[in-house]
């Protein structure tokens, strides 16, 4: 009674969601590029593509139901459909995140930033690293590095932080310089909701080896 | 009784045809007022092992038994127990729905008879086709040979003939797998009922069903030698999402080979 | 139009004729058997016929073939018949119940079954030599009604007990477990869920066995060698006659009158036996519909 047609779908599934984290992957970097670099085209790039990110998300999540309707996966296969359809969702959202922050640099037009981009690059790094990881980790089932993920949101709750205090201080000293330093506060709270959401998929990797729904921080924001 | 305490307590159960060992070292407990179903591939011995439950293995003359089963705390297999006072508190439905060539009413009352019910024969008739769930589509042919009713009331009538004698425990060999979807459906959805006041182990080749059914799984495998042995018993709800044992995972995904 | 095959020959037509061929071989087969009842039963029903009439039921055997008739002779068969069920019947539905039901798989059970189907093979004229020396003989009952019921229940008991037990081995397992799972004994198991399901079986057995024996003579021949029997038996120990044995004898004799009276015994012989395989055959049906204990 082996299954092998409905265990290749299975293994697609995971290798298309995988494809769809390397999509947004992609599209957060474009996003910080363009940011840095004040690249409008690649902005304009970015939000279009997202569209491209939502269509991907949702054949995923019908390549899900078909198989949970015809299937009646169980036991690991189902919690990999569940994991495969939760994560599509975080990754989706991450995906709305980049767009978001490709907005911001079209919004902002020639005007510099506020300050020199340092801390919110490195966040963004983080981030990125953050999703890479915890992609590998659901490749892997490797529980270990699902839970040193979520120890990670920390330091980017940090940066995240002082960004924060750092541009309120901008804006207290200098009212005309509250709507850019508002820009990149915005951009830094993306970033920090990618994190979020990176943690939620290494939560999901946790649930998928262990069957374990766990909340393993309690984020600050 | 307490409720709390298991209805039938297996230590090291093993069961052997001539020299054929059909299970080995079966450890397990039945919970009470629950639906405990067992799995497992063809030939792993979960029919055999739930004819334990109420000596119905005593009718093969090559069939024997080593360890023990407890039944509300004494042993099953004492020599002073009688088999057949212990099928009148086990009751059990079979595969094939197997009515007796008599009339809907005598089919019911058979047990009532043959045990000698000392109440109204035709309230307990009425009651055990009420309680499986049959009474509103026969009530008015009941002198009708049970024969001519379809598969899926045949096989709640002969669920009503089992509650008839007022059991304890029913135990059900896949019940429903000669029936249509439909009435499969009305089979399970009538066990999980009368779980509220009756103890059932049901056998089931019907993973989903074990699934949508049961409170408690029991997972069974033969071995090498081809003797069954228990691989895994647990909440129905953790043994599908999260198996403990690799076999038990790879039979339930279907990567059992 | 589908695509020829080009590795296969199917020679249609030629697989067709051989077909052809077998079906009016079988076809054939069966006619020599429907064929030839026909001859002899329209020989028989145009020979007999005249001479049917009440009084050739009435009366008794004569040397005047007009006023012969087979009363005795059929009285003697209701006799012997009645008796003869009355001992196998319960005697046979319980060795089959035992042999079935309650034997052990053992040595002894096969040997007795054995001896039970080479019994059913035994010439009928070895039965009613054994009836003569047990019952005539060596029990001194003389040639009477009992004595050649028993020899005749000796001839069918094997048949009864071998159908018997057929209809009780086509009780559906299920049944028994069924019976056994809700508490039932041994004997509570057969009484309520095995007889009611084979006693249709048990019965179309029996009569067809019984019918047998009606037509059997030689055996009786052995028990009452009487042919002028002019008087009905009034007890078990009578003298009486059966049918076959008077057919027999008219049929022996020179006279073309009697070769008649013998095709109008037959014709009556015939009747029971149809009588009789009808009710086998309604008996089985009623308890197949409607079976209630």
């Amino acid at each position: 009674m082996l299954r092998s047609e409905y265990h290749r779908d299975l293994r697609s599934l995971e290798d298309d969601l995988l494809a769809l984290g390397s999509m947004v992957e992609k599209a957060i970097a474009k996003s910080l590029d363009a940011l840095k670099n004040r690249d409008m085209a690649l902005a304009e790039q970015v939000i279009e593509e997202d569209d491209v990110i939502d269509e991907k998300r949702f054949s995923l999540e019908e390549q899900c139901i078909d198989l949970i309707a015809t299937q009646q996966p169980l036991a690991s296969d189902l919690r990999t459909l569940i994991t495969v359809l939760h994560v599509s969702v975080e990754l989706e959202r991450m995906g709305d995140y980049a767009e978001g922050i490709a907005k911001i640099s079209v919004a902002m037009g020639d005007e510099p930033p506020l300050k020199p981009l340092i801390d919110i690059p490195r966040m963004a790094d983080r981030c990125m690293d953050m999703l890479r990881r915890s992609l590998d980790a659901f490749v892997n089932r490797d529980t270990a590095e699902a839970y040193q993920i979520c120890d990670d949101d920390d330091e980017v709750d940090a940066l995240y932080d002082q960004v924060y205090r750092e541009l309120l201080v901008y804006m207290m000293t200098d009212p005309s310089a509250i709507r850019r330093a508002t820009y990149l506060l915005w951009v830094a709270h993306d970033i920090e909701r990618i994190a979020d959401r990176a943690t939620n998929i290494a939560e999901r990797v946790v649930f998928l080896v262990t069957g374990r729904l766990t909340d393993t921080r309690a984020s600050t924001y | 009784m307490n409720d709390d305490a298991p209805i039938f307590e297996v230590s090291s159960l093993s069961l052997y045809y001539d020299d054929f060992r059909a299970l080995k070292d079966i450890d397990m407990e039945i919970r009470r007022y629950a639906i405990t179903a067992l799995i497992g591939p063809s030939g792993c011995g979960k029919s055999t092992l739930l004819r334990c439950f109420n000596r119905m293995n005593d009718l093969i003359p090559t069939a024997r038994i080593e360890g023990r089963i407890l039944f509300e705390g004494s042993d099953l297999y004492h020599p002073d127990v009688d088999a057949t006072e212990i099928r009148s508190r086990i009751g059990m439905v079979f595969q094939r729905p197997n009515p007796f060539p008599k009339s809907i009413y005598d089919n019911v009352a058979f047990g009532l008879k043959i045990n000698g019910y000392r109440g109204d024969i035709d309230e307990a008739i009425e009651r055990s086709l009420r309680q499986a769930a049959l009474w509103d589509e026969v009530k008015d042919r009941l002198k009708d040979s049970a024969l001519e009713l379809s598969g899926g009331q045949q096989q709640r009538l002969c669920i009503a003939r089992a509650l008839a004698v007022e059991p304890e425990v029913i135990l059900m060999d896949e019940p429903a797998s000669a029936l249509d979807p439909i009435a499969t459906l009305a089979i399970e959805e009538l066990v999980r009922e009368l779980s509220e006041s009756y103890t059932i182990v049901i056998v089931t080749h019907n993973m989903q069903q074990a699934a949508r059914v049961s409170h408690e799984t029991a997972f069974l495998m033969a071995g090498e030698d081809r003797s069954g042995y228990l691989v895994e018993h647990g909440a129905t709800s953790q043994i599908f999402t999260t198996p403990k044992s690799e076999r038990t995972e790879a039979y339930i995904t279907g990567r059992f080979s | 139009m589908a695509k020829s095959k080009v590795n296969f020959d199917p020679r249609l037509a030629r697989r067709k004729m051989i077909g052809g061929v077998f079906y009016f071989v079988f076809l054939c087969a069966v006619m020599v058997g429907i064929l030839s009842l026909l001859v002899l039963l329209t020989r028989i029903l145009m020979e007999g016929l005249p001479w049917l009439s009440l009084g050739f039921l009435t009366n008794y055997p004569s040397r005047h073939p007009e006023i012969a008739g087979i009363r005795s002779a059929m009285m003697g068969t209701i006799w012997v018949m009645a008796l003869t069920a009355l001992f196998t019947v319960p005697v046979g539905v319980g060795a089959a119940i035992y042999l079935e039901e309650y034997a052990p798989k053992n040595r002894l059970t096969q040997l007795i079954e054995i001896n039970i189907s080479n019994l059913a093979g035994v010439p009928s004229i070895v039965y009613g030599l054994l009836g003569w020396a047990l019952f005539v003989q060596i029990m001194s009952m003389g040639r009477v009604v009992l004595a050649g019921a028993l020899t005749l229940s000796l001839l069918v008991l094997p048949i009864v007990i071998l159908a018997s037990r057929e209809a009780i081995r086509a009780v559906p397992n299920e049944y028994r477990l069924g019976a056994f799972a809700l508490g039932a004994d041994q004997w509570q198991v057969i009484k309520g869920a095995v007889l009611p399901s084979a006693i249709p079986g048990i019965l179309t057995g029996t009569i067809l066995a019984l019918s047998r024996a009606i037509g059997e003579a030689a055996p009786v021949i052995a028990i009452s060698a009487l042919v002028y029997l002019t008087f009905v038996p009034a007890d078990p120990f009578d003298q009486f006659t059966v049918m076959p044995i008077q057919i027999f004898n008219w049929v022996g004799r020179p006279q073309d009158d009697f070769q008649s009276l013998a095709a109008a015994g037959i014709i009556v012989l015939l009747a029971i036996l149809l009588t009789m395989n009808a009710l086998a055959v309604i008996l089985r049906n009623r308890y197949q519909t409607r079976s209630e204990d």
